[in-house]
């Protein structure tokens, strides 16, 4: 595909070389602060996950701890939260990636959208929380308006709102617009001309999107829907402020671990079940960048 | 892009590291400007200072004290903290007012050797009793009334104030609980919550341990209260939001299990909130007072305590609906508030009080089910 694409002519800066050590001076911060947010806490995990309760001597008893019923539980319940947020935001924020991509660019559609959207995927945590507990709480506007005006009671069947379900809901709310993020560049980088070519050539509407567009996108689609269930996965805030009872998913499992006055000495198993959530993202972010690799192949 | 060497990125970013880790915040120093503030940190009653006067004196020089954990609303500490401070002239800072116990020790760890650390604890009975070494002993001078079953003997930790579990409701909105099984009925379908989560929060575990003994089973076997949770989450009456003041007076959360003092706290905003403590089934539970080893103002916080045993403080948490430690020795000696320890919920039965083993084994039983119950 690489052929077929115009590269963009490049313009290339004439800059005065620095020597030596000097010129890595600039790398300095980023390499002080990746240590600081992101190796030590690294490290803190993964001893803390081998190390006895106490500090000292080591074990294995906190990973083996991973096993209990309740553990797996919780990493299913996560596994489920996040597939099924990230399906539902790929899907509709796919769609509405395309339906943006189409249109005029630069346009007001397109800014609004972009723009709400760069909003919207960084909305999260309490805020979100209570902003959904002030419409479709157990006394939210919404949830009273319906129940005043048609006799419906949105939680005739129980309290969804602080279940799995309501987690879903709630989540996709975030994923939707990081999806349009994510996706409109693959988007963009579908040229009009191949479809002319197509048609050309005498091709169908699906025929195009089944042979020519479908395959290079799938890879893009796939990668940023791997992106939603990490986005997904390791999303704690939101949770945390809406749910307070049998810590449903593994990071609220964490913060019980770590926080608890009824059952003590857990710190180091908290440690074992984060260490257990960087083992699945990292798996997650391998496959996108494999993913990522195939996607800019052809994106120019 | 011109690549860089490699071997000479990788040795930036081990100096950098390096350089990192060895930013490590350096110990301080106690500074002793006067031989006072030395012995103030191991002063083990106020004698040990010269008296009381002494320790006012040492106290004020500090001029501040460090609290945390505290709500206001919580056995009246708002008023407390207010009248220490207007009292000594002590500026008061209280952090993380919704923290757990487990919080507190995790602050004093995590800020040892700061200013910023906690001076003194408010501390549940298995997390005190897991921490003595982080503790100063320390006898305030009213440590004769306290019976020696409410007390650590060298004053690592004290009983300070208790409770019953209770059952606090809005008689607006639901019906009077007679029994707590008759939570299990329709009208209170989406509308009974517990003060946190039982695997985390002392209270809610403490309501776990009362619908036990409701329910006909023990407080170290709560496979009764278990089944009562299921069918209360079954019949969809089982709330799982957190009760704040703010969920009380809006009305989503109509019935709260939660400490007597906690419930009784409501009553000033909601007229209409009732409290009951359940007919034969009291569990009751007595919070500790701790003073931190490493306590940045260790003058204010021997004096805190001191104020919080003296008859005033006593009376304080009183006043929030909560039974102070010396209530029995106050009511002896006639000074205890009368009006507010006549206005304490009604007890039918003996109260019951957990020990470490009970709560230990109804613990590993919650742990391990807890998460499957609600779910």
């Amino acid at each position: 595909m690489a052929e077929i694409a115009e590269a963009a002519p490049q313009r290339v800066a004439a800059r005065p070389r620095l020597r030596g050590a000097a010129s890595l001076l600039g790398t300095v911060p980023f390499f002080a602060y990746v240590t600081i947010f992101l190796i030590i806490p690294t490290l803190v995990v993964a001893i803390g996950a081998f190390t006895g309760d106490g500090g000292h001597g080591f074990t294995l008893d906190n990973v083996r701890a991973l096993a209990d019923e309740y553990i797996i539980a919780a990493f299913g319940r996560s596994v489920l939260l996040s597939a099924l947020s990230a399906l539902f935001g790929a899907v509709f924020g796919g769609l509405l990636a395309y339906a943006v991509s189409t249109a005029k660019p630069g346009g007001l559609l397109r800014r609004v959208v972009t723009a709400l959207s760069g909003v919207l995927a960084q909305f999260g945590g309490v805020t979100l929380a209570f902003a959904f507990l002030a419409t479709i709480g157990l006394s939210g506007f919404v949830t009273v308006w319906l129940q005043d005006h048609t006799g419906f009671y949105i939680f005739e069947n129980g309290v969804w709102l602080f279940e799995l379900p309501g987690l879903v809901l709630i989540y996709t709310y975030f994923q939707i617009p990081l999806m349009v993020i994510v996706f409109l560049p693959a988007l963009d980088g579908i040229r009009p001309q191949w479809r002319e070519a197509t048609e050309n050539l005498g091709g169908t509407t699906w025929q195009y999107w089944t042979r020519v567009a479908g395959p290079l996108l799938a890879p893009a689609f796939l990668g940023s829907a791997l992106l939603l269930f990490a986005n997904a996965f390791s999303a704690y805030a939101t949770a945390a402020a809406l749910v307070s009872q049998g810590s449903p998913i593994i990071p609220l499992q964490i913060r019980g671990a770590l926080t608890s006055e009824v059952v003590l000495g857990q710190a180091n198993l908290g440690k074992a079940m984060a260490l257990g959530m960087v083992v699945v993202v990292a798996i997650v972010m391998t496959l996108y960048s494999l993913l990522q690799k195939r996607t800019s192949k052809w994106l120019g | 892009m011109r690549k860089l060497n490699r071997s000479v990125v990788v040795a930036m970013a081990a100096v950098t590291i390096t350089a990192v880790t060895a930013c490590s915040p350096p110990e301080k120093k106690s500074e002793a400007t006067t031989d006072g503030a030395v012995s103030a940190a191991t002063a083990a009653s106020a004698q040990d200072l010269g008296g009381m006067d002494a320790l006012v004196a040492a106290a004020k020089k500090e001029g501040a004290l460090n609290v945390i954990a505290l709500p206001p609303t919580w056995a009246n500490y708002g008023e407390i903290i207010k009248a220490f401070g207007d009292k000594y002239g002590i500026k008061v800072n209280s952090a993380q007012p919704d923290g757990s116990s487990q919080d507190e020790i995790n602050a004093a760890d995590q800020l040892k050797g700061q200013d910023t650390a906690p001076d003194v604890f408010d501390l549940g009975g298995s997390v005190a009793t897991a921490n003595t070494a982080k503790f100063a002993p320390y006898k305030v001078a009213t440590w004769s009334d306290i019976a020696d079953g409410q007390k650590e003997a060298t004053g690592l930790y004290v009983n300070d104030y208790g409770g019953y579990m209770s059952i606090g409701y809005d008689s607006a909105k639901v019906p009077a609980p007679a029994a707590v099984a008759d939570l299990l009925k329709p009208e209170y379908k989406g509308k009974v919550a517990l003060n946190g989560d039982p695997t985390q929060a002392g209270s809610a575990f403490g309501a776990v341990q009362a619908v036990s003994i409701a329910q006909g089973g023990t407080v170290d076997d709560i496979t009764k209260a278990l089944d009562f949770f299921g069918q209360l989450k079954k019949a969809g009456n089982f709330l799982p939001v957190d009760p704040t003041d703010a969920t009380i007076q809006s009305g989503q959360t109509p019935v709260v299990f939660d400490w007597d003092y906690l419930n009784a706290a409501q009553t000033a905003k909601v007229p209409t909130w009732k409290v009951v403590v359940p007919a034969n089934a009291v569990l009751g539970s007595y919070y500790n007072q701790a003073i931190s080893k490493g306590a940045p103002h260790p003058a204010a916080a021997r004096l805190w305590e001191e104020f919080l045993y003296s008859d005033e403080g006593q009376n304080l948490w009183l006043k929030g609906g909560a039974r102070p430690v010396r209530a029995d020795a106050m009511t002896k000696a006639g000074t205890i508030d009368k009006t507010a320890f006549a206005a304490l919920p009604a007890v039918s039965g003996t109260p019951v009080f957990p020990t470490e083993e009970q709560t230990k084994k109804a613990k590993d039983q919650l742990a391990a089910s807890w998460a499957k119950t609600v779910g």
